[in-house]
């Protein structure tokens, strides 16, 4: 096997402020399991150490190996991994796309995440909320409603689009990349993210997620 | 007409160890039962409201209507395709069909395991008897039935999250492969073929 190196400056690679993110936009293949950007059990009790656990070290490391598995040998295994989220799509290459996007959305989730989240956004972004939704609690809730409405699979996501945040939804492994838009916060609606937890009861884990877990300074940083 | 929840055709606890009493009191008495309450929710003072459940899947648009219908639709369908006493092999024309089909029954049961490990998210494989009378394997998506394609359901697997994991975790193929060989009930697909 021949693995081309990259020759991509790592300011192009780079464009996220999360930890779990960066680390997957940095790597090459093969990828590896991006590290949590905190421990197993600073979620809890919204999402407990032992949900994490599955999520992240059984999930995440699937649609990792999965990813290596589907691009060895192929035109896609130099690509970064945005490029080839892009280019797996536009190509219908399915097995690819789904893989590579599930570890990205996987990783910009972790991010999305924080132990002592929630609250109210800093300043800047708090403006930009109240000019897109009118108040952060408009915001706070049709995330709720978009995430609860995502029938089967999916993610509830807060988007930058031009000056305008907006929120969205994608089903299974669709990703906002894929539409040009800039994410700024995703949550995972897939059953894996809350059924040991809570069973079939999607509100009540999302809400709780808005309103104790919601890292607001990464989607801060996702403006820039 | 309002739609009721079917009773299980088996007490909640008699497919364990291999689907547990606890996977039937959230799989079947809160999912299934929140698709026959959505529906009715969904329905009231609409057209649907006559209509028969084949006939709300047949006939409603993509949406809220068709999802909680087809569901409330493939669940029933589902637990019929589960028995106490699963497992083993067909008899009659199916198993001709299949043998036709595939070769063998292993055969089968391998192009089926693929099908449903590999239907990506959330959804549905189903075996179905197509118009021409041969049987095949399709996945299908979140609420997806072969109702609406005009093929005759046979069996199918859910293969939502829901489905496996309090018993299986992450482990789809291992629940598939249960399925298969110890819950399957071929009788159920024999009388659907016929
Ligand atoms: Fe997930
Ligand atoms: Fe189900």
């Amino acid at each position: 096997m021949n693995f081309p190196q990259r020759a991509f400056p790592s300011s192009t690679l780079a464009t996220s402020g999360g930890i779990s993110t960066a680390m997957l936009e940095n790597m090459s293949f093969p990828y590896e399991l991006p590290a949590l950007p905190y421990a197993m059990d600073a979620l809890s009790p919204v999402i407990s150490e032992n949900t994490l656990r599955f999520h992240h070290g059984k999930h995440h490391q699937t649609y990792i190996d999965a990813l290596n598995k589907a691009i060895d040998d192929t035109e896609f295994q130099a690509m970064p991994i945005k490029a080839m989220i892009l280019a797996s799509g536009a190509g219908g290459k399915t097995e690819i796309f789904n893989n590579a996007a599930q570890a990205w959305n996987h990783a910009f989730y972790w991010d999305s995440l924080c132990e002592k989240g929630g609250g109210d956004p800093s300043p800047i972004l708090k403006q930009m909320i109240d000019a897109s939704f009118g108040s952060v609690e408009a915001c706070r809730q049709e995330l709720l409603h978009a995430a609860v409405t995502q029938f089967g699979t999916g993610w509830a996501w807060l988007v930058l689009e031009g000056k305008k945040i907006s929120v969205m939804k994608t089903e299974d492994a669709d990703t906002p990349l894929t539409s040009g838009m800039k994410p700024l916060l995703a949550i995972d609606v897939w059953e894996h993210a809350y059924y040991l937890d809570y069973q079939n009861r999607r509100k009540d884990h999302v809400a709780g997620v808005i309103d104790k877990l919601i890292n607001w300074k990464f989607a801060a940083d996702n403006l820039a | 007409m309002e739609h009721t929840l079917p009773a299980l055709p088996f007490a909640m606890d008699a497919l364990a160890p291999h689907m547990s009493k606890e996977t039937f009191e959230y799989h079947y008495a809160k999912h299934h039962q929140a698709y026959v309450t959505n529906l009715n929710n969904l329905i009231k003072g609409t057209d649907f409201e006559s209509k028969s459940l084949e006939d709300i899947v047949k006939s409603a648009p993509a949406g809220g209507v068709y999802n909680n219908a087809a569901q409330v639709w493939n669940h029933t369908f589902f637990w019929n395709c589960l028995s106490p006493n699963g497992g083993g092999a067909p008899a009659g024309g199916l198993a001709d069909a299949i043998n036709k089909k595939w070769g063998s029954l292993d055969e089968f049961k391998k192009a089926f395991q693929t099908s449903a490990v590999g239907n990506f998210g959330s959804g549905w494989t189903w075996l179905v008897k197509k118009a021409d009378g041969s049987v095949d394997i399709v996945n299908m998506g979140a609420a997806g039935t072969p109702l609406t394609a005009g093929d005759k359901a046979l069996l199918c697997i859910d293969v939502w999250e829901h489905a496996y994991y309090i018993d299986y975790r992450n482990l789809r193929p291992k629940f598939v492969e249960t399925f298969l060989n110890n819950l399957v009930n071929w009788k159920f697909a024999e009388a659907n073929f016929a």
